[in-house]
């Protein structure tokens, strides 16, 4: 099977969600990459090592970081490239240009997949419904299928390979560039960002105050992790949107979790049940989170954090 | 100024939710109401009308009984519904939604349409884009705040990196972050005048389209199998008696996270 993988890139990197994909899609048959807007050539030439035959670039340095736009050029693609499913890992932008792809070229899409195999050479996607109490296993009824994978699914896999890239350009539709980019502003956080952190120490509205938050900072640094916030705590000012994991945040995947003081909300469990494993620390014993966490601690975060973090200090000294 | 709010009747944030293995679709047969993040792109139509005069309209596609959750909006204030609704519909995938959307949307043709951050029953958060590809509209999503002006829509997109600033041309398609406003209640003036603002049934003929372009025979998508989710394994909890540190710590140490 074919393959047609969406690589978003930020900055002339490319980012870790369809690098992921990109492997997965190796694994399964030809894989076949795409890299649009700035410096999509120079990003495109790192996709071989993760499982790229072939790369196309689209150099757009005017090309502002919104969908309709790559809704054309990914058209454009498909039909050369005859691929037959095309896949995105999740993001802000990638849902929409998944979604208006299906509409152009009435295309199935399968969303919030956490998984794809092979049965008897047709694609099989699986996606966690109803707040993830079952599995769903869905498939395509004709090519091309449309395929957009939950972030932090797959990680990247570094195979050494090298791609061909070929640039190629494509006249945008009239509608596509109504849409104009003005003004930006990026948030910048101290350690390691929520996205690239092995271990993240999260915090919710049972911290109590914002002032809390520094026993998580204190304790990310011990562990050499980030800090992350819930979507209320955010809202209340307590702490930076960039740190915000959930539906309206961000999506990770680190190997460990430490939630502090979180209920456990869908709209937070949706950007974090991926991880490797999930501590919960909270004093309700009937918090939801304790449903989903691997370990769960009922108790007084305003102790258990600082003793943790003198312990892993001592631990690491 | 005229302002269409697409909404979806979903099952009640209180009703279990399951899947009828018959048909493998949501059952759909209990209390419902509007799906809740809607409501911000209600509240959100609604401020821009209180500020600039206008008409807020809501539009959706569902069964009859839809014609109770569109009342609780136009409760807080939109002055009119539209709702699709026709047995062939059944069963559409984003295809089929997005198609009778867009007819229903082209049939008003308002200058700005509203969708809210994403449905609580299927989770998806695409109908927007593919919506915006058909009416051939510029897209602005993820929005946090909004401002309508001389015949252009600013938003402030959310994305992973922090915020882009996305100005487009009306009539545009916006689609709102649950983060930009805080849904007002009815008022009980607003529930009683709801019972006699004009509510719109149309089948799919009445837009425009035939049977086979919508409902299962349009879907491109389909649901193979359901099963048990994946255990994350054995779940351990402990009530904190002073060690609960040194046990997340062994614990830590043990699984090799360091």
């Amino acid at each position: 099977m074919k393959f047609l993988v969406f690589l978003e890139h930020y900055e002339g990197k490319l980012e870790k969600g369809g690098l992921g994909v990109l492997g997965k899609a190796a694994s399964l048959g030809e894989a076949i990459g795409a890299v649009i807007g700035p410096a999509a050539s120079a990003a495109a030439a790192r996709a071989g090592a993760f499982g790229a035959s072939k790369v196309y670039a689209l150099e757009d340095e005017n090309l502002a970081p919104l969908p309709q736009p790559r809704i054309d050029a990914l058209e454009e693609l498909v039909s050369v490239t005859s691929a037959d499913a095309v896949l995105f890992g999740a993001s802000v932008l990638s849902a929409d240009v998944a979604a208006g792809l299906a509409a152009r070229l009435d295309a199935g899409l399968n969303w919030d997949l956490t998984d794809l195999e092979l049965r008897d050479g047709e694609l099989v996607g699986k996606r966690p419904a109803l707040g993830d109490t079952v599995m769903v296993d869905v498939g395509w009824r004709e090519s091309p299928r449309i395929a957009l994978i939950r972030a932090g699914t797959f990680d990247p896999v570094e195979s050494g390979g090298a791609a061909d890239v070929e640039a190629f350009e494509k006249s945008y539709s009239d509608f596509s560039t109504l849409a104009a980019l003005i003004g930006q502003t990026v948030e910048a956080t101290s350690g390691p960002s929520i996205e690239e952190a092995d271990i993240i120490v999260a915090g919710g509205r049972g911290l109590g105050s914002p002032e809390a938050f520094s026993l998580l900072e204190e304790l990310a640094a011990a562990l050499g992790g980030a800090v992350g916030a819930t979507r209320a705590v955010v809202d209340a000012g307590w702490y930076p949107y960039s740190t915000q994991v959930g539906q309206t945040g961000k999506t990770v995947s680190p190997k460990l979790y430490i939630a502090c003081g979180i209920s456990g909300a869908i709209q937070h469990k949706v950007g974090m049940q991926g991880a490797g494993t999930i501590i919960a620390i909270n004093k309700d014993p009937n918090a939801p989170i304790f449903d989903f966490c691997d370990v769960g601690v009922v108790g007084d975060l305003h102790q258990i954090v600082p003793k943790l973090t003198e312990l892993v200090r001592a631990s690491r000294a | 100024m005229k302002i269409a709010v697409c909404v979806k009747h979903v099952p009640d944030a209180t009703v279990h939710k399951r899947i009828d293995p018959g048909t493998k679709r949501l059952d759909r047969s209990g209390e419902a109401a509007i799906n809740p993040t809607d409501l911000n792109a209600v509240e959100e139509a609604l401020r821009i009308k209180e500020a600039q005069g206008g008409e807020v309209v809501l539009v959706t596609l569902g069964p009859q009984k839809a014609a109770d959750s569109l009342r609780k909006a136009l409760a807080m204030g939109a002055d009119r519904s539209v709702l699709v609704t026709d047995d062939a519909a059944a069963g559409s995938d984003l295809l089929g939604t997005s198609r009778v959307l867009a007819a229903a949307l082209g049939r008003e043709a308002p200058d700005l349409v509203l969708f809210g951050q994403a449905s609580s029953d299927g989770d998806g958060a695409v109908l927007w884009a593919a919506v915006a590809d058909r009416l051939r509209r510029p897209l602005v999503s993820q929005v946090a705040s909004l401002t309508v002006d001389a015949g252009t829509v600013t938003g402030k997109r959310q994305t992973e990196h922090g915020y882009d600033v996305i100005s487009a041309p009306l009539p545009a398609i916006v689609a709102v972050s649950d983060a930009i406003n805080e849904p007002r209640y009815p008022s009980l003036k607003g529930i009683m005048g709801a019972k006699t603002k004009p509510q719109e049934t149309l089948s799919l003929a009445e837009i425009g389209l035939t049977p086979d372009a919508v409902g299962d025979a349009s879907a491109k998508t389909t649901v193979l199998d359901i099963g048990p989710p994946p255990s994350r394994g054995d779940q351990v909890k402990i009530e904190d008696d002073g060690s609960a540190a040194q046990r997340i710590l062994d614990l830590i140490l043990d699984r090799r996270l360091l």
